[in-house]
């Protein structure tokens, strides 16, 4: 009677994750800018059947998970959505400096859900033709930082200025054309690719020569810095069959 | 704009929209209020709960929803856009009209309690002096319901300052239209830049302090109910 208690309570625990993990098997926590959730959940799916290892992910905007590592949460990787944050932990002494690698790259893409509204050189942004243009926070985004010099080097932004609207992340900004708020407005082009086909509307891919390569770095945090599982999820992310998952999501690799 | 400006702005964006805001909601929930203090009716249930909805839902939901119904597809921006408003996201307006649905339970439900606590006889004394329905309203009712009134329009006014998610979805962070102090205080937190942070969040505890203390102090006999 009593064996039998305490074996199902030991189930129990087990199917709670209370327990002690089987040994050869770690656990990651690893903390991923919100743009890069979709690859991220499938990257770790792939991770955890190669490895045996479990990749456990919080997802949040750059900035705040950054306040969270600063303050002590209990993340061991950090895959930031910029290439500055991952080096201020550095510089703070909150992760290993040689550990952080640029895992993608984002691009730039000026996208309307609706078919012939945006050209293939951008000159609908010199027309005038509409009534709101959607960028990502300048202050506080990659893309929004790309947009916002794409706008300057066309010298289209005086003439902007009023039809500006700001989405407070990336993903908010998709919300604005995507819903028709914005008739127009600069995304990524992972964004724009849904199960691995193009969504329809009309797009011009920025050349590079308009931005700063928006540099998505992952760095090793301290906390993580004797964890196996941490170092085997980085050696992971820099496999090809990662890189393979990455490029199929819209992102560039160095 | 120097940055001291930019939260200057933000500021009084937030006072003006949370007084326009209040104004309306005193005098679209008074009505509502009177309604399901006195009716019998069987909407009763469904209208409370509508009006008690965004105390339940998330931000984001609502935030969300009103995206999608006052956008140019939407049912809401159809109207708005045929009726020569243009739409609504991204305006003063718009903000206006989120933030009188989301804090509609503050202001409906504490006139609602207030009316209901006078109870029939006040009235039917009223009317046995030959006081109209009119008249009794506002000769009998209104006046009683005086600390429902006071702690509908401070808490409307207070919830409306505090309001972020919905703002956020709707607003598109337009410095002096829709850039209101919740927002700004989250983008200089996610910009590092915790010292401007600090004296917007800082002056947000102190506000918010200072308004329930006026509200329990003023009203000492019963507690506001949000």
């Amino acid at each position: 009677m009593f064996q039998r208690l305490s074996a199902s309570l030991g189930a129990l625990i087990a199917v709670l994750g209370l327990g002690a993990a089987p040994a050869r098997a770690g656990e990651v926590h690893v903390a991923v800018a919100a743009n890069f959730t979709a690859p991220m959940q499938k990257i770790a799916a792939a991770f955890g059947a190669d490895s045996g290892h479990r990749a456990v992910l919080a997802f949040g905007a750059t900035g705040k998970l950054y306040a969270q590592i600063a303050n002590g949460a209990p993340f061991e990787i950090f895959m930031s959505a910029d290439d500055e944050t991952p080096a201020r932990l550095a510089r703070e002494g909150l992760a290993k400096a040689p550990s952080r690698f640029t895992y993608a790259i984002g691009r730039l893409v000026l996208w309307s859900p609706d078919e012939g509204v945006v050209d293939d050189r951008g000159a609908v942004l010199q027309s005038g033709s509409f009534r709101h243009l959607a960028v990502a926070n300048p202050r506080t985004a990659p893309y929004g930082a790309a947009a916002m010099s794409t706008l300057e080097k066309l010298g289209a932004l005086p003439a902007l200025g009023p039809r500006l609207v700001q989405g407070e992340n990336i993903t908010q900004t998709f919300q604005f054309v995507a819903t028709g708020n914005a008739e127009l407005g600069f995304v990524a082009a992972s964004q724009l690719l849904k199960d691995g086909k193009a969504l329809g509307g009309s797009r011009w891919d920025v050349p590079a020569a308009f931005y700063e390569p928006i540099r998505q770095d992952a760095v090793l945090l301290v906390k993580g810095a004797d964890n196996p599982a941490a170092a085997a999820l980085i050696a992971f992310l820099k496999s090809d069959k990662a890189r393979a998952m990455i490029r199929s999501y819209g992102y560039e690799l160095p | 704009m120097t940055a001291a400006s930019q939260d200057l702005a933000a500021v009084w964006l937030t006072l003006k929209l949370a007084s326009v805001v209040t104004v309306l909601l005193l005098i679209i929930g008074t009505p509502i209020a009177w309604w399901l203090a006195r009716t019998r009716s069987r909407l009763k249930g469904a209208v409370g709960a509508i009006v008690a909805l965004p105390l339940v839902l998330p931000p984001t939901v609502i935030g969300f929803y009103l995206l999608i119904t006052m956008g140019p597809h939407g049912p809401i921006g159809r109207l708005t856009e045929a009726l020569g408003l243009g739409v609504l996201p991204f305006t003063f307006s718009g903000l206006v009209v989120a933030s009188v649905f989301y804090s509609l339970p503050f202001v409906v439900q504490p006139i609602q309690n207030a009316f209901e606590a006078i109870g029939e006889r006040p009235l039917e004394v009223a009317s046995t002096l030959r006081a109209g329905p009119w008249d009794s309203f506002w000769s009998v009712a209104v006046p009683l319901a005086r600390p429902g009134f006071l702690s509908g329009a401070i808490l409307g006014f207070a919830h409306t300052v505090g309001e972020f998610g919905v703002v956020l979805m709707i607003g598109g962070n337009i410095p002096e239209k829709t850039r209101v102090v919740s927002v700004q205080i989250y983008d200089h937190v996610e910009a590092l830049a915790y010292t401007q942070a600090h004296w917007l969040a800082g002056g947000m505890v102190l506000f918010s302090f200072a308004v329930l203390l006026t509200l329990y102090t003023l009203n000492p006999g019963r507690r506001a109910r949000p």
